[in-house]
């Protein structure tokens, strides 16, 4: 197969000097600082094992092909280089240094419905945002039926998208994009968007177009959907290409390199990187009384929280969600479904979790969510995996056979014409 | 497998790629076959600005008409009635509209090319189009809406001949499409220029808006040039949107041909040639990197 994209020494380098200030008065503050030998006034702290002299390498010499029908899943932690990769490859930026080449039409999918009109019929925005991303008008007229009956809207396609419901509004953006014609294909895991149905759907019609022999750059973070969708994978660390190679030897170098904290009993949630969240009351560590889990045992846990800024934490509220491999989420579990209050007042409280369960064997992701009154005071998403191993309560040997999210107990009887009840089987 | 073995894999033959993105693109690296290769989507955002701004309301397009109308109904009483001021014993508002629909279809043009990257920063930041579709869009779209004052303009003048009002139509009209290109490319050229810096600096964005104001004085809108004292003439003649303002006038309703002059238009030809390339070559390059200073 001949290689149609060709990545080579890529990186990305943000001046935070000159960009950064957006005003010649800030340009200017930022001159007379330099002038007097001070700290640049617009330069931010974060990240600074990246930044040099003012600058931030976003991405650090990265080099890679992709050879024609692979489907390659870039893996890396947030601030990894991921969406600067992508914003290069998409040519929405210019890299620092190196140069990529490519064969064939690219069509980058970052966000659905890029350039929708509210005001437009769902049929204007079709052809709108068809065109946005690089459709003639004759290659949308001849996919428009198919479009349409993707997102399932075909009753509403001649009203102004700004009466849909977010779902709707969604579920055609997606169509559009789903539907495009281009050999090669970048897409962002958003992608997979509205209710669990049209999720599948989505992933399904992701799936399809990797199998149709078309080039596809995937970006994730969840390991299953690049399992199921990528034949190869890409980590980036820190904005250096570490590994390219099988999915499995990406998947692992990638925990091991402790890039996340995942399959195991304990875990230290301390110094997780975290997005910006009050953090004056943070997780500080979350400990599985067996992880991995034999099918249809209770999920024990223990959850210790960590005072970062003393404050008023009263009425706090634990939001703890399991997902599953597509993001669904299958378990919802919060102290203010039972109506428990909760004042956090001393860091040593342990706080126990036992959630019953029947969830079919496989992994799932923890995110773990903290708040005390109207604050959010921490979140961590997909922070650990549980994994639930095989079985079910059937006794049956192969379980893959067995389609359900979760495998609870049914009955089933029989009931003959002639005869009182004859078997039961459970 | 290893990084290096697969940078080291170079293949010998000579290969078509289809799209190479570089570092440092030179300014001439401009794909003017990728531009008519998006020529639909200019046609959709060409229909998505003129139906889409129009939807719930009652006049829909003509709004195009009532905004020049009002100013023009505004600067004769201002300027006419009270001010008194000369229009070469042209009827007043024939005489003002010109000038400010040709402003309009200027300015629009230019102000809006210029916050090109500012303005569509969220779309620019998700997905790659060719981005001189956008100032090429709101050319054709200011074009549009000229079009319609045009045809008001010509309404008006209908009515002013069965009145019995004395016009000098001449055969040269056949040139006013002419015009309104020399204006709308003369605006693209300059605000493709002022794109990349106001992209940069935001607070540029504010001093464009405000001499474009001030420049609107050193065209003969509101007055003709031969009303200005003879050691200004120089001044004003210098802007290149002057002749074209009274050579629009002077072809329609006739008047004092003095002002016009064949060298100030092809020196207005000059200007537009020279800021529609520099400023397609400067837009090319800024394009590229306007999403990292947005």
């Amino acid at each position: 197969m001949s290689v149609v994209v060709k990545v080579e020494n890529i990186s990305k380098r943000y001046q935070l000097g000159k960009a950064g200030s957006r005003s010649l008065k800030g340009d200017f503050q930022r001159w007379w600082a330099q002038k007097r030998g001070k700290e640049d006034p617009f330069l931010s702290v974060a990240e600074a094992s990246q930044v040099q002299d003012g600058e931030f390498l976003a991405l650090k010499d990265v080099n890679f092909e992709i050879k024609q029908g692979d489907a390659v899943g870039i893996v890396g932690k947030n601030g990894a280089g991921k969406s600067t990769l992508l914003k290069i490859l998409s040519r929405i930026t210019l890299p620092t240094t190196g140069s990529i080449k490519i064969k064939g039409r690219i069509a980058s999918l970052l966000e659905v419905g890029t350039g929708f009109n509210p005001d437009l019929s769902g049929r204007e925005n079709v052809y709108l945002n068809g065109a946005i991303l690089g459709m003639s008008k004759a290659e949308i007229t001849k996919k428009f039926d198919e479009i349409v009956s993707f997102s399932g809207i075909e009753r509403f396609i001649d009203t102004p998208v700004k009466r849909y419901s977010s779902g709707m509004y969604v579920r055609l953006a997606f169509s559009v994009a789903a539907h495009l014609d281009s050999e090669i294909l970048i897409l962002d895991e958003v992608l997979a968007v509205g209710d669990s149905a049209f999720q599948s759907k989505c992933i399904n019609k992701i799936t399809e177009v990797t199998q149709d022999g078309r080039t596809v750059l995937f970006v994730s973070h969840s390991f299953s959907a690049i399992r199921s969708l990528c034949t190869s994978a890409i980590l980036l660390e820190k904005g250096i290409c570490t590994l390219q190679g099988s999915v499995e030897n990406v998947i692992t170098k990638y925990i091991d390199s402790g890039n996340i904290a995942v399959i195991g009993r304990s875990l230290n949630l301390l110094n997780v990187v975290r997005s910006s969240h009050a953090q004056q009351l943070i997780f500080d560590s979350l400990i599985f009384n067996d992880n991995p889990l034999p099918f249809g045992q209770e999920i024990a846990f223990t959850l210790k929280l960590k005072t970062i800024i003393e404050s008023d934490f009263s009425d706090i509220d634990f939001g703890i969600a399991i997902r599953d491999k597509n993001s669904v989420t299958m378990i919802h579990c919060s102290n203010r479904f039972l109506n428990i209050h909760i004042d956090h007042t001393d860091d040593r409280v342990e706080y126990k979790f036992r959630v019953q369960n029947n969830l079919r064997p496989g992994n799932y992701k923890i995110t773990l969510f903290l708040r005390s009154k109207d604050v959010i005071q921490d979140w961590l998403t997909d922070i650990a995996i549980l994994e639930v191993l095989d079985g079910n309560p059937y006794n049956f040997p192969d379980t893959n056979q067995i389609q359900g999210s979760t495998l609870p107990l049914f009955h089933l009887n029989m009931l003959h014409p002639n005869e009182k009840l004859i078997s039961k089987i459970s | 497998m290893s990084q290096s073995s697969i940078s080291t894999s170079h293949s010998e033959e000579p290969e078509q790629w289809d799209i190479e993105i570089k570092a440092k693109p030179s300014v001439w690296d401009i794909d003017l076959k990728e531009l008519w290769r998006y020529r639909d989507l200019l046609a959709q955002f060409v229909r998505r600005d003129f139906v889409g701004a129009y939807k719930q309301t009652i006049l829909g397009p003509i709004w195009h008409l009532a905004e020049p109308l009002a100013t023009t109904l505004m600067y004769a009483f201002i300027f006419g009635s009270i001010f008194k001021m000369s229009t070469n014993g042209m009827p007043r508002i024939l005489f003002y509209l010109p000038g400010i629909a040709l402003w309009t279809l200027f300015s629009n043009t230019l102000l809006s090319t210029a916050s090109t990257f500012n303005a569509n920063a969220g779309i620019f930041g998700k997905v790659y189009f060719p981005r001189l579709i956008v100032p090429v869009n709101v050319a054709v779209n200011s074009l549009i809406a000229f079009g319609m004052q045009l045809m008001l303009f010509i309404v008006l003048i209908i009515i002013y001949l069965i009145k019995g009002t004395d016009l000098h139509i001449t055969w040269l009209i056949i040139f006013t499409p002419f015009l309104a290109l020399l204006t709308s490319l003369l605006a693209l050229g300059l605000g493709m220029l002022l794109a990349s810096i106001t992209n940069k600096y935001r607070d540029l964005s504010k001093l464009v808006n405000v001499s474009m104001r001030l420049l609107m004085f050193a065209t003969p809108i509101i007055y003709p040039l031969s009303k200005i004292p003879e050691r200004y003439h120089w001044l004003i003649e210098l802007n290149p949107m002057t002749s074209i303002v009274e050579s629009f006038r002077y072809i329609w309703i006739g008047g004092n041909s003095s002002a016009v002059s064949v060298s100030l238009i092809v020196y207005s030809i000059l200007f537009m040639l020279v800021v529609l390339i520099f400023g397609a070559l400067v837009f090319n390059k800024a394009e590229k990197v306007a999403m990292d200073l947005v």
